[in-house]
């Protein structure tokens, strides 16, 4: 019963490959668009920037947060800044060299084409935000000015403070409420997608519970488009926010939908370190503090309970400057946290429980001024400030990495449509661009990308391309879609056990970190195996949530979420067991050459998409084979 | 139809409903009625140069300018009847928005005399009245010994009681707090204050204030303390 | 990292928009100094599931200060005692052991309360439809650079931007006026080339937006800038108010022309 995957990459030469594709997808004649219902699920900068885009063009467009305002999506939390190709700098940037770092920095196991049209549209979306009023940081010319980040040797981020994300979602939510109040959208806040509706084999809605009111309703549409973001939230501990979940796109898994590279999880090395059992997130240090900041350990164990400041210079090991002479301090994501996470178990990591090393301004600050860095990192330093109460100017930050960005996501083809047909996904929910790690500053292009820029397209060429069956939520499906809904509601209030819900998660999450996370191996995964699923009874058998269904519940809300992360925790860690290979955020223990990850692209360069058989069934593997036409398979080096 | 600087009947009631538009109107009534005070203020201590120059100054404003004086008059009673109707429609509007009140709500910046301006507002209203009907008006049940055109026996009679002092000390201390407040408030309601990094800063209106309340406050205590007799 | 305290609290309690509400005491006897006031909530509501008791509900996500989804009348002070700082963000430390703690939602008219300490702050949104966008259709705009922008211009727009849509300054405020979060955007926009064309339409519509949801008007207390979390200064409001002003003598009424396009 293999899925058919159908990566539906246009032909010709990769740079044209776009403006070929652009004009054979068919059109939606304008007077007709308003005729097409389009469901976009998640507000954050894809889904928000879909949902405007699709209303400006004339779509009838429904949007649903599970937030009180689609201006509080996690992507507003985003702090670094955006990439794009533009070479405003003359330091040699171009979109072909923007492509080459992202398949490179994805570790050669995204899709090339896709991320070539990424690189493509990156420059129109510093032109669209600029013209919606995002203040990115100028010169004093009145120009855009640029800073470096991981992964690139050009500076090619814009940036708007240490609030990038923050700025482009608002950009996105004032475009949506011109939208709202033109009537093109009808947004529907505190609701929360809890299954997805196929009729005929085609996605034809969803059921959402108010979360007000507790009322279970479905919504018919032509298409659904999914923004939901990551499951990093699956780890419990990880800088996703609170609600962030992977129930939407699970549930679209168990509808039919493939599941792609799950075991791609990235890991930040710049986190705050945990201070305790009560941790209920874990808050990132934006990475562009690497540009001035150094990253170091005590040389001896001896050394680790002494002051910063009492270690000499020679008794430190700045082991990223050590192990990567060109990328230093600025190295990839995953090869920093995997650095790191080495240091501290090396003995050398310092703070409480000795997870942590240093992040050590003093030298920036002797040469910039403190009033310069000040102006670079003034609200990050005073965010460290805060959390822990030391001051950054004085000694060095400590951080650690956490679970930050999923690569992973639903399969999709070039026009970002999942194997269920009509069923679209963007942003961080999809797979699609960023292989197995993502360079810093791709995460807001690459939604934007997809919002503003591909499936307005994309979108039309479907809705063009298929006639569409009068369907009410009378329909059997919707009914059987809002039955089940309501009996799992009243299954997980029923259980009436002794556990909260948080506590399952954070069980659910240790083993996660601890067997699934910054490094990984076959024991530990198999280990893993057993032990989710032993969990999952338990939590089914005696979780406990308090309240009733036809109300404000948030305990209700979380069980419905944490259920799903305990299902989707086992197909992750399937994954990762099957990927007989180290690449980007997946690092198999096995698999490394001198302390390096090792891939093996013989057997392993296809994207894993995994295909739901049924409950208790094992998932199905589907392989989609990469091939790179303008890109040499390189092992990847920084050093 | 509204054209520059002719804005209709429409457009204007439409400002006037607006939250801005009536603390605008508030705001340049408030000026009007600070002019009005400095110079009353500045024509009092006249009073100090003795009973003919004083008597002199109100005999030209009660008959040689009198048609002045009239315009003037009802140029004040027309701010006096905008700034009250506006702060008490804004007040109306501002206990609206907040039906259900805190247990506690500690204030953080504000300053006294801005949580004042309301009921020092009222009493400085009353004062007023007071003030009307026992020098300019003559009522007899406030000043029995009140003769028209004897400005200067008229306020040493008054003060002469130290009631009264007290009355007028207290009046000028509510309206010192409501000058701190609203001669800082009006520029940036009118939005031609300049950007601040203490917006909060408010020392040239303490200046005003100050002048104004203690140059009004001379006169009583002039006459209590015996300089005026 | 001291030792645990003992923090008694007294929170608001309220089962739904229309129920009547009132006051519970809660006794967390272990709170670490370095944790979060959502995590000591946390903690609190682990025990009152166990209990099988319902927790005490309140907004929250991102949990790092930007979102804008949480947001407690602590004690008295929206966002609690420390400036600058969102209730996220704001750690235990900053209180001490013994210490009684009052618990409120957003109190307004405006804000009506959904349960426990979660308040509807749509309002806030609709103020935003009123006008708070630069009419741009995707797809249309030049190259970014065409458009030079001063250095000073664009970062005090960036400080108006900063706000967070959480509501503190309509807490805060003892009229409830959502002045300084209305003014922010009308000035955030307003500082921008972009955003001229549509700069004096866009105060009088938020202005009126923002009458119409019921928030009261300005009295400059400045107790909003004392809350804001972005510290977002009462300057806007008077830029605000220059904005109106101007568009009320000069704002030309909206034409309907028939038969273009």
């Amino acid at each position: 019963m293999h899925m058919k995957l159908d990566s539906k990459i246009p032909s010709g030469p990769l740079k044209d490959k776009w403006d070929k594709h652009r004009f054979e997808m068919k059109l939606v004649n304008p007077a007709n668009k308003r005729k097409y219902h389009v469901i976009v699920v998640g507000s954050g900068l894809a889904g928000a920037s879909a949902a405007a885009s699709m209303s400006e063009l004339g779509y009838n467009v429904s949007c649903f947060a599970y937030q009180d305002s689609p201006r509080r999506a996690h992507s507003i939390a985003a702090q670094g800044g955006i990439n794009a190709a533009k070479n405003y700098r003359n330091d040699g940037d171009s979109i072909h060299r923007l492509f080459y770092d992202t398949v490179k920095g994805g570790d050669f196991r995204a899709r090339e084409a896709n991320v070539y049209r990424l690189a493509q549209v990156s420059n129109s979306i510093i032109d669209q935000c600029v013209a919606q009023g995002v203040p990115f940081g100028r010169e004093y010319g009145g120009l855009l000015a640029n800073r470096s980040f991981g992964g690139a040797q050009v500076s090619r981020t814009f940036y708007a403070r240490g609030q990038t994300g923050q700025q482009l979602l608002l950009g996105a939510y004032q475009a949506l409420e011109k939208e709202i109040a033109r009537g093109g959208v009808t947004m529907y806040n505190r609701h929360e997608m809890l299954d997805l509706v196929v009729v005929n084999g085609v996605a034809r809605g969803i059921v959402t519970r108010d979360m007000v009111t507790g009322a279970v309703e479905a919504h018919v549409a032509d298409a659904v488009v999914l923004g939901t973001g990551g499951y990093g939230n699956v780890f419990y501990l990880s800088t996703n926010a609170k609600g962030c979940n992977v129930t939407a796109t699970y549930r679209a898994y168990k509808k039919g939908a493939a599941f792609a590279n799950p075991c791609y999880t990235q890991i930040h090395p710049t986190c705050i370190p945990v201070a305790g059992e009560h941790q209920s997130k874990l808050t990132l240090m934006s990475e562009s503090l690497r540009n001035d900041g150094r990253v170091w350990v005590p040389r001896r164990k001896e050394d680790c309970d002494k002051k910063p400041s009492e270690i000499a210079e020679e008794d430190r090991d700045y082991y990223l400057e050590r192990k990567y002479p060109s990328y230093g301090n600025l190295s990839p994501r995953d090869i920093s946290s995997r650095a790191a996470k080495e240091a501290c178990d090396e003995g050398r990591g310092v703070g409480p429980g000795g997870r942590g090393v240093y992040l050590d301004f003093s030298d920036a600050i002797g040469r910039l001024g403190a009033k310069e860095i000040g102006e670079r990192y003034g609200n990050l330093f005073e965010m460290y400030q805060r959390i822990t109460d030391e001051d950054p100017y004085q000694v060095p930050m400590r951080i650690y990495p956490a679970v930050h960005y999923t690569m992973g996501g639903l399969w999709v083809d070039y026009n970002l449509e999942t194997t269920i047909p009509g069923l679209h996904c963007i942003g961080e929910a999809n797979f699609s661009d960023h292989g197995a790690n993502r360079l810093g500053a791709s995460a807001l292009m690459q939604g934007l990308a997809d919002g503003y820029f591909v499936l307005p397209y994309t979108i039309g060429h479907y809705l063009a391309s298929n006639t569409f069956e009068k369907v009410t939520t009378d329909h059997p499906e919707f009914q059987a879609a809002l039955e089940s809904v309501k009996t799992r509601t009243a299954t997980l209030l029923g259980v009436k056990g002794t556990r909260t819900v948080d506590s399952f998660h954070k069980e659910l999450g240790k083993i996660l970190w601890e067997k699934c996370g910054m490094a990984r191996n076959a024991d530990g995964l198999k280990q893993a195996l057993q032990e989710i699923p032993v969990l999952r009874d338990e939590f089914w058998k005696n979780v406990t949530v308090p309240g009733s269904g036809d109300s404000f519940n948030q305990s209700l809300e979380k069980a419905g979420r944490v259920a799903d992360f305990m299902e989707f925790a086992e197909l992750m860690v399937t994954d990762a067991l099957h990927r007989e290979e180290s690449c980007g955020g997946h690092f198999r223990e096995e698999h490394q050459e001198a302390g390096e990850a090792k891939r093996n692209d013989e057997q392993f360069a296809y994207v894993a998409a995994w295909e739901y058989a049924g409950d208790g069934k094992a998932p199905v593997l589907n392989r989609e084979p990469l091939e790179f036409e303008s890109v040499h398979l390189a092992t990847r080096s920084y050093k | 139809m509204g054209s520059v600087f002719a804005p209709n009947l429409w457009d204007m009631l439409k400002f006037w409903n607006s939250s801005v538009g009536k603390k605008v109107v508030m705001g340049v009534t408030g000026l009007v009625l600070v002019g009005f005070v400095i110079g009353h203020m500045a024509g009092n201590l006249q009073i100090f140069m003795g009973q003919v120059r004083y008597n002199a100054y109100a005999k030209l404003l009660q008959e040689d300018i009198i048609e002045v004086t009239w315009a003037v008059r009802i140029a004040l009673l027309v701010s006096v009847i905008l700034h009250v109707l506006s702060a008490w429609q804004l007040t109306q509007r501002a206990w609206a928005a907040r039906p259900v009140d805190y247990s506690i709500r500690e204030a953080q910046v504000s300053t006294y005399a801005s949580r004042t301006m309301r009921w020092g507002g009222v009493f400085l209203f009353v004062f007023l009245v007071v003030h009307l009907g026992q020098f300019t008006l003559g009522w007899k049940w406030l000043l029995p010994e009140f003769i028209r055109g004897a400005a200067y026996g008229n306020v040493v009679l008054a003060f002469e009681r130290p009631l009264w002092v007290a009355f007028y000390l207290l009046a000028m201390f509510f309206l010192l707090l409501h000058l701190v407040h609203g001669t800082w408030a009006v520029l940036r309601t009118l939005g031609v204050a300049k950007n601040a990094a203490e917006p909060l800063a408010r020392r040239i209106p303490w200046i005003i204030a100050l002048v104004v309340t203690v140059g009004f406050s001379l006169v009583p205590l002039g006459v209590a303390l015996g300089v005026v007799r | 990292m001291s030792g645990t305290m003992k923090i008694t609290l007294k929170v608001w309690r309220q089962a739904d928009p229309t129920a009547p509400g009132a006051f519970e005491e809660y006794v967390a006897p272990d709170v670490s100094p370095d944790m979060s006031f959502l995590e000591m909530l946390d903690v609190v509501n682990e025990r009152l599931i166990e209990g099988g008791k319902d927790p005490i509900a309140f907004d929250h996500d991102c949990r790092e200060g930007i979102c804008g989804m949480c947001g407690l009348m602590i004690n008295g002070a929206a966002h609690g005692p420390s400036k600058l700082t969102t209730t996220c963000q704001l750690h235990m430390r900053s209180f001490k052991d013994g210490d009684h703690i009052t618990i409120e939602p957003w109190r307004a008219k405006a804000f009506p309360v959904i349960r426990d300490l979660v308040v509807d702050r749509t309002p806030l949104d609709r103020i935003i439809q009123a006008g708070g966008f630069i009419s741009v259709a995707t797809g249309s705009p030049q190259d970014a650079n065409a458009l030079p922008i001063g250095k000073p211009d664009a970062d005090e727009s960036m400080d108006a931007a900063a706000c967070i849509g959480c509501g503190a300054c309509v807490a805060a405020c003892p009229n409830a006026s959502s002045s300084l979060f209305t003014a922010a955007k009308i000035s955030h926009l307003g500082l921008l080339p972009q955003g001229q064309p549509e700069r004096y339409r866009r105060a009088l519509k938020m202005v009126a937006q923002m009458d119409l949801e019921g928030f009261g008007g300005c009295t400059l207390f400045g107790e909003c800038m004392a809350a804001c979390p972005k510290g977002i200064s009462i300057d806007f409001i008077k830029r605000m108010h220059g904005d109106y002003l101007w568009a009320a003598v000069t704002e030309k009424p909206e034409k309907v022309t028939l038969g273009s396009g």
